[in-house]
């Protein structure tokens, strides 16, 4: 009770250190909590995302690139795929399912895909998880129709029976107006993959939009493949990018995500590494906050001497003022941490649709305040030392 | 019976800037019963807070034995010297030395916090007992110089100390509040059955105490200084 007393009475003395300790302590707490759960969440929602896909097939180019232009819908198409292909791979014995997609228009910067009914009525995005509708129903193939994901039709206000037109090309430009129209039929429910920011058309619909190639009417950016094996995945695999050179198989969905990750793994480090140091340098912090006050505290201490205080006691007392401002820091730390996860959390969700979740558990939760309160009670054995080694009879001036 | 505090052959000396070392106190023989009141009349300098220092364990004598009670300070280490200075000493600074940063009660229960351990009602009785029980929240600095006296005073005798050590309790005192303060320091002691060892250069202070000894009698270390 005593040591509580001595504590809080501490703190209160030197109330505008303690808070600007603290808020250092939680700015730094924040931020590795935000990187570490940032980094994590995304690695696994990247490489598990695949929409209820386990590959895809488009032209011949990069994997990632195709990955993240038909799954994630980021990137440029790296090229077109014919009608055949698609019909070939169709009806593949290894491929359970097969869905086409064609990109290459936008509305106000959100991507229009051309696909057909099949991937709202078969295709599960998750396990036990199909595409639903929050208001309205899919589209007719036949019609100009469209499906919008939730995310685009809160962002663009678009609701049941809007009539939008497309623009030409994956950015937005007001020049590159399509003529036709088309009428909004159905928003989808929330599913937290990029499909939410995708406004979606019948296939047919895109392929034959006014200003494009009509000769290319046809043709396809891509084919989402779900298989029945995974051995197959490495037939096609071998098939299409092994012995072909006109197509790229990009399987597993999950793999080539994960090589992403791994070709910027640096990012992450030298981010990490970063959030670590700004947590040490504010660990240091309560060392100097402490130690400076240190001078003021000396005739305190000094007069706890002489009432009978231990040296041992009073050298608690620092250290566990340090961990309480370690604590207090790490308390306010929470805030932060949701502050700049729930921003980036918006940040990833509006440009690729992926969604986190800041409130998710995760072990850095519990470790980082742990270990932050550690360094921090560490850092306040220096001037626990000095308070330990403070000279009662010196500091009880004057001397008679 | 034995005295409360019987000192035998108590030295401390110092070493000077220069090297040299200097012996303060030394002092042959001293004692004080249980509940006497005695003063000791020394000059500014003269080893007086040393002494007091010595007999609270603040100091550690460097040869002699300082008993109080059945136990010896001087014989002690640091812990237990800070153990038997919480249990059975209390001790009352010219500067009165409250803690600012908190109020006048915890002041007073941190007197026995590291003794016999805090108790919020006695801490509460003894600050009612010398007429503060209406300034139980207020921090030192909100108090008047002889107010802030009187918390020392409560807080030096809060933890039922068996000898009270005053170091020029009245030397920041006004002479009114001097000789209420004396008056307080000396009827408290008494009502709580302390022994009361006060050093003082102030003759008003001195001529209230039927037991007055000159430091530089007790104290050896000052007559060889001015021979």
């Amino acid at each position: 009770m005593t040591l509580l007393l001595i504590l809080r009475r501490s703190l209160r003395q030197h109330a505008l250190s303690t808070t600007i300790t603290a808020l250092s302590i939680a700015l730094a707490g924040g931020l590795l909590m935000s990187v570490w759960v940032v980094k994590e969440q995304s690695q696994t929602a990247f490489t598990q995302v695949n929409t209820g896909f386990d590959a895809v097939l488009g032209a011949r180019g990069s994997k990632l690139q195709l990955v993240l232009n038909a799954i994630f819908h980021l990137e440029a198409s790296p090229g077109n795929l014919e009608a055949k292909d698609y019909e070939f791979i169709r009806r593949h014995p290894a491929v359970k399912r097969a869905i086409p997609i064609a990109v290459g228009d936008n509305l106000r910067g959100y991507r229009i895909v051309g696909t057909v009914p099949e991937l709202f009525t078969d295709v599960e995005y998750a396990p036990g998880k199909k595409f639903s509708f929050a208001v309205g129903k899919l589209f007719n193939p036949a019609a100009n129709e469209a499906v919008v994901g939730s995310f685009v039709a809160r962002k663009l206000g678009l609701r049941v029976g809007d009539v939008f037109h497309p623009f030409h090309g994956l950015t937005y430009d007001e020049q590159n107006q399509h003529a036709e129209t088309y009428r909004v039929t159905g928003v989808l429910a929330p599913s937290g993959t990029p499909a939410d920011k995708v406004v979606w058309i019948p296939l047919n619909g895109l392929q034959t939009m006014s200003g494009h190639d009509a000769r290319a009417a046809d043709e396809l950016s891509a084919v989402l493949i779900q298989l029945r094996s995974p051995s197959a995945g490495f037939m096609l695999d071998l098939m299409y990018n092994k012995q072909g050179n006109r197509l790229t198989f990009a399987y597993p969905i999950g793999a080539i995500m994960a090589e992403l990750f791994g070709k910027i793994g640096w990012f992450d480090k030298v981010l990490t590494l970063i959030a670590y140091l700004v947590a040490l340098v504010s660990a240091a912090g309560v060392l100097v906050a402490i130690y400076n006050s240190m001078a003021a505290r000396r005739r305190d201490i000094a007069i706890l001497r002489a009432l009978g205080a231990g040296r041992g006691l009073l050298f608690g007392a620092i250290v566990l003022e340090a961990a309480t401002i370690g604590a207090i820091g790490m308390i306010a730390a929470f805030g932060v941490y949701l502050a700049i996860a729930t921003a980036v959390a918006a940040v990833i969700r509006a440009q690729t649709g992926v969604l986190l979740d800041p409130f998710a558990r995760n072990a850095i939760m519990l470790w980082a305040p742990l270990g932050m309160i550690a360094l921090c009670a560490l850092c306040g054995l220096l001037p626990a030392w000095k308070a330990y080694r403070t000279d009662v009879a010196e500091n009880l001036a004057p001397v008679s | 019976m034995p005295p409360l505090l019987f000192i035998s052959s108590l030295r401390k000396t110092f070493v000077a800037p220069d090297g040299a070392k200097r012996t303060i106190v030394d002092v042959p023989e001293f004692a004080l019963d249980a509940g006497q009141q005695v003063a000791v009349r020394g000059e500014s300098g003269s080893g007086k807070t040393t002494f007091l220092h010595l007999i609270a364990g603040i100091l550690a004598a460097d040869a002699g034995s300082i008993r109080i009670g059945e136990r010896d300070m001087a014989a002690l280490n640091e812990h237990a010297r800070d153990r038997l200075r919480a249990e059975s000493i209390g001790y009352i600074f010219q500067t009165f030395n409250l803690l600012q940063g908190y109020t006048c009660l915890e002041n007073v229960m941190l007197g026995m916090a590291f003794g016999r351990g805090a108790d919020r009602a006695h801490a509460a009785a003894m600050l009612e007992r010398v007429g503060l029980s209406h300034r139980l929240r207020d921090r030192p600095r909100q108090l008047s110089t002889g107010q802030q006296q009187r918390v020392a005073v409560a807080r030096a005798l809060a933890s039922r100390p068996r000898l009270v050590l005053a170091d020029e309790p009245t030397g920041n005192l006004d002479h009114r509040n001097a000789r209420e303060s004396l008056a307080l320091i000396r009827e408290t002691c008494r009502e709580n059955g302390a022994a009361l060892l006060l050093v003082s250069h102030d003759p008003g202070v001195l001529g209230a105490f039927e037991h007055v000894h000159d430091f530089a009698e007790i104290n050896r270390a000052m007559k060889e200084a001015a021979s």
